[in-house]
């Protein structure tokens, strides 16, 4: 047997330990998780780390790996290799000290259908040794907007305030580390807002976050956000700065037919990349010379586009996701 | 799109749930060919509103005509005429590709020869070739999804339903999607779409906001920018949702 191998294995993962970065709210380092034999790679080796009070994004669609992140990371799964942390506790050794620290909001309602609003809030402050009276402060904001229901079976909730109460069983042992899966999907624009302002307050207070989202605009209110796809991390940063290393000039253009044009511009040879964004299209050149924009102009009228507009624009996020995953 | 061929006309449709008003008068035209989104918060009333324009609910009140059938007495007929597609409900994922579209074509009344031929060109268009024999079930969502649109329109209905076909896909997969329903329109078929995201509203020829169960506004994205004098369809949208009072 090699040299290595006669190491005891938790001498090796307190010394893979040691290597993690410390006084983080999350850390994790080469994460990997695999389900079926080994034959689906959910996560693949991710390593990011999360500040404390910090606003941490995970972006990416369904299937990018961001659920099993966070079972891993709130103790609910083991990882198949790698280690990571939460407030400077082992996700494998420390299990139980961090399940008594942290808030989990799974992506799927998780609390119990049968139990009235004020039932469920009072059984998971049970649970956490706390009472309702206790942490109060933490979620007043967002209960008063639940209370005139509090008599009502959560089953029986709209979408809207069935993830308000969610958020509140979540906190309501006021924890270190908030973990959100995937609290805004497929609520519409209104209630994505009202959350949204609600982390914002939430992390003023304190409490380190992270949260999950498939929608690429609300990467912008995060302080740093992680793009993934197929379980691998493509890019960490502020949302500022991943915008900032959009590495190409990116232009809008519309006429009167959007996908005429779509077909027009994607058959010019000078162009790199090009994909509807709203009502305009967003384009790359080839080469970034100031003929291409004349030339394809040229060439689209041409085709007898009528209202041609095109103009320089700055990227979005997910003009720099779709740029980092094709 | 056909400006003088209306696909979809609904007059005062009104659905009621004992003293609940669900669907409360909506008056809509929808031309051949057009893509019209239908958008609205939570629990503004659209899922209903669907299941009546499909033949699966029957209205309270009010008329609605769809592909030329009448929504109360001909519901059988409009269900041949439509195709319909949801993030919920897709096809059975321990069933491989072929396999599915054998059996929606099939339910559609679609011949052998016809099914044969209709299966290799959606084959080929997917570039899904080499994966026909794979189980639903292990494809990744985007291909699902994209899949999934391309057997409600097996039997070339002349309109198509489609409930937030795209919630939760990837960026990238979620503009393939795209390709495929204006693909769609520009052959003739009518597109209805209900989406959670405001960039896909954009690329509809019209849309409605459905709040607290009434259509508070219908037109092109473009005017409905101008009228509410919005940025974007993200702004128009909370503007006129934000008064809403009903949940889901």
């Amino acid at each position: 047997m090699e040299e290595w191998r006669k190491v005891p294995l938790e001498t090796t993962r307190q010394k893979d330990l040691n290597k993690m970065d410390k006084g983080m709210g999350v850390a994790c380092r080469d994460l990997t998780k695999t389900y079926n034999k080994d034959s689906v790679l959910a996560v693949d080796a991710v390593s990011f780390s999360v500040e404390k009070k910090e606003l941490f994004g995970l972006i990416g669609p369904d299937g990018a790996g961001k659920t099993s992140i966070f079972r891993m990371l709130t103790t609910l799964l083991l990882p198949d290799s790698g280690n990571a942390t939460v407030d400077d506790l082992d996700i494998v050794t420390d299990y139980k000290t961090i399940r008594s620290k942290v808030g989990y909001m799974p992506g799927k309602f998780s609390l119990y259908q049968d139990l009235t609003v004020e039932e469920n809030l009072q059984f998971f402050a049970t649970l956490f040794n706390t009472t309702i009276t206790e942490n109060y402060d933490l979620i007043k904001d967002i209960y008063v907007q639940i209370e005139p229901f509090k008599t009502r079976r959560a089953g029986k909730l709209s979408g809207g305030m069935k993830q308000k109460l969610a958020l509140c069983c979540a906190l309501i042992h006021k924890p270190t580390v908030l973990f959100l899966d995937e609290p805004t999907t497929g609520v519409d624009v209104v209630s994505r807002k009202e959350f949204w302002e609600m982390l914002k307050k939430l992390k003023d207070q304190g409490i380190t976050i992270l949260v999950s989202t498939p929608y690429m605009d609300e990467a912008t209110l995060c302080d740093r956000i992680a793009l993934i796809q197929s379980g691998k991390i493509m890019s960490i940063d502020t949302p500022q700065n991943i915008i900032n290393a959009f590495p190409q000039n990116l232009y809008a253009i519309k006429s009167t037919d959007i996908y005429q044009l779509l077909k027009d511009v994607r058959m010019s040879e000078d162009v790199y990349s090009c994909f509807a964004f709203g009502e305009y299209l967003h384009l790359t050149f080839k080469n970034e010379v100031s003929e291409s924009e004349n030339k394809l102009e040229n060439f689209l009228i041409e085709k007898n586009h009528k209202e041609l507009e095109i103009k320089l624009i700055k990227p979005t996020i997910e003009d720099c996701f779709i740029r980092l995953s094709s | 799109m056909n400006d003088n061929q209306i696909s979809i006309s609904a007059n005062k449709l009104t659905k009621r749930f004992g003293d609940f008003i669900a669907t409360n008068e909506i008056t809509f035209d929808v031309k051949q060919g057009e893509i019209f989104g239908f958008l609205g918060a939570n629990g503004a009333g659209k899922t209903t509103a669907m299941r009546m324009l499909c033949g699966l609910s029957k209205p309270s009140s009010g008329e609605a005509i769809v592909a030329g059938f009448d929504v109360y007495k001909q519901t059988e007929e409009i269900k041949k005429n439509i195709g319909y597609m949801s993030q919920k409900f897709s096809l059975y994922e321990d069933l491989t590709i072929l396999e599915n579209i054998r059996f929606f074509g099939g339910i559609y009344g679609l011949s052998n020869i016809q099914l044969k031929e209709k299966s290799e060109n959606l084959i080929a268009d997917l570039g899904l070739g080499d994966q026909i024999k794979k189980l639903v079930g292990e494809l990744p969502l985007g291909w699902k999804q994209k899949l999934s649109f391309s057997v409600a329109i097996l039997h070339n209905p002349k309109i198509v339903f489609l409930d937030e076909p795209t919630g939760g896909v990837d960026p990238v997969t979620r503009r393939q999607f795209w390709d495929l329903i204006y693909a769609a329109a520009d052959s003739g078929m009518t597109i209805f779409v209900t989406t959670h995201y405001m960039d896909e509203a954009e690329y509809c020829n019209r849309i409605s906001i459905m709040v607290d169960g009434k259509i508070e506004a219908l037109d092109s994205p473009a005017n409905l920018k101008k009228q509410y004098k919005a940025a974007s369809m993200d702004d128009v949208f909370y503007q006129l949702a934000r008064g809403a009072k009903r949940g889901e």
